[in-house]
């Protein structure tokens, strides 16, 4: 088998007000399936996707929010926040959904798949991809 | 070297769809070759035979569909995204219970694994969207 | 190993394209299309900062985008390189990767 390539999904839009945020997470669930290496950049209004308390009872659009959860079942456990877009939003990473997955090359360990990091950081892990997708 | 490409909004109201267009004919016409394109989000809605642009405007659907023709490329459109915005081929359009279906010739309906499939095998992957 | 960055919206009613300037590298590449061409306005509000960024970073316009807008390449700003869709493939092939700032 060839060598996985590294994917980067690069998110930069709010949930609900447009469909691309859900249709983003819809690709990411599905690419799982191909065993590639794959990271989640979010940036800009991207960071709004990981808000907690997001409820969309009154609006009848589906909350996909709890969907981030489960992406360390389909083993994508590398999402990079930018800490400068969420400071310039207003908010603190304690404002985002605790994410976590088990680290199966460190007896099922319980680690956190958000990474907060700096603009300069993400300038790197966008340089370091073979395939970046945004929506 | 491959190209492969991202359509992600409709046709008309943005000029997504025109872009990559253009952009496909011109890495063709330099030898390039353009395996695959894929349409998502709103950009399924390229892939109705049912527009009917006024006679002095472009078609867009119908320059796709020659273009793919030409150049053996293969054009799909999401399943998901095409199910939601009413875009469907016989087949579905059976399964579902339609009475009609919609899908222009020279594009097939298949899944988002389509997308990761062209991102492995191409040497690069272009994006035209909003 | 370099990217080329292709930025779509006006950076006059969109963070799209100043986003992309603080995220490139040295050695990649931005290229404005469709509304982006706004963006290589000779003279606007972001012109420094695209001139700023011009040394290290090649920076094109789609030309049949910025004609379409009636922006003749004397009303550009001087660093950026005007290309036709060719250009865009050429571009495209000469990066590793391209990111659409969408």
């Amino acid at each position: 088998m060839p060598e996985a390539k590294k994917f980067l999904y690069v998110n930069r839009k709010a949930p609900y007000g447009t469909i691309y945020a859900l249709e983003s997470l819809e690709v990411v669930l599905i690419g799982a399936a191909f065993e590639q290496d794959v990271s989640l950049a979010f940036l800009d209004d991207g960071v709004f996707q990981l808000t907690r308390d997001q409820n969309t009872d009154e609006i009848g659009v589906k909350n996909f929010s709890p969907t981030f959860r489960a992406l360390g079942d389909y083993e994508v456990t590398k999402l990079f926040v930018e800490k400068e877009s969420l400071e310039e939003r207003g908010l603190a990473p304690s404002d985002l959904q605790e994410i976590m997955y088990e680290d199966e090359d460190d007896d099922w360990e319980e680690k956190p798949s958000i990474h907060i990091v700096s603009r300069s950081e993400m300038a790197d892990i966008m340089a370091d991809q073979d395939v970046v997708l945004s929506f | 070297m491959k190209f492969g490409i991202v359509v992600s909004e409709g046709p008309y109201t943005h000029q997504a769809a025109d872009t990559a267009y253009h952009f496909a004919k011109a890495a063709l016409d330099k030898g390039h070759e353009v395996p695959r394109v894929f349409f998502y989000h709103d950009g399924v809605n390229v892939a109705t035979n049912l527009s009917i642009p006024p006679q002095d405007e472009r078609h867009i659907q119908k320059n796709w569909t020659e273009l793919a023709k030409a150049n053996d490329i293969d054009m799909v459109v999401c399943i998901a995204a095409a199910q939601r915005r009413g875009i469907l081929d016989e087949n579905e359009a059976k399964r579902q219970g339609k009475d009609a279906s919609n899908l222009a010739e020279g594009f097939r309906i298949s899944g988002l694994g389509q997308l990761i499939e062209m991102g492995i095998e191409c040497d690069r992957t272009v994006t035209f969207g909003d | 190993m370099s990217t080329l960055h292709t930025v779509n919206k006006s950076p006059f009613g969109d963070s799209a394209f100043n986003s992309c300037l603080e995220h490139c590298k040295p050695g990649d590449g931005i290229l404005l299309i469709e509304d982006a061409v706004y963006g290589a306005v000779a003279g606007s509000a972001v012109a420094a900062k695209v001139e700023a960024r011009a040394g290290d970073v090649g920076i094109y316009v789609l030309d049949g985008d910025a004609k379409a807008r009636g922006l003749a390449a004397g009303k550009l700003i001087k660093q950026v390189k005007p290309v036709g869709y060719d250009g865009f493939v050429d571009l495209v092939a000469e990066h590793d990767r391209t990111q659409s700032w969408l």
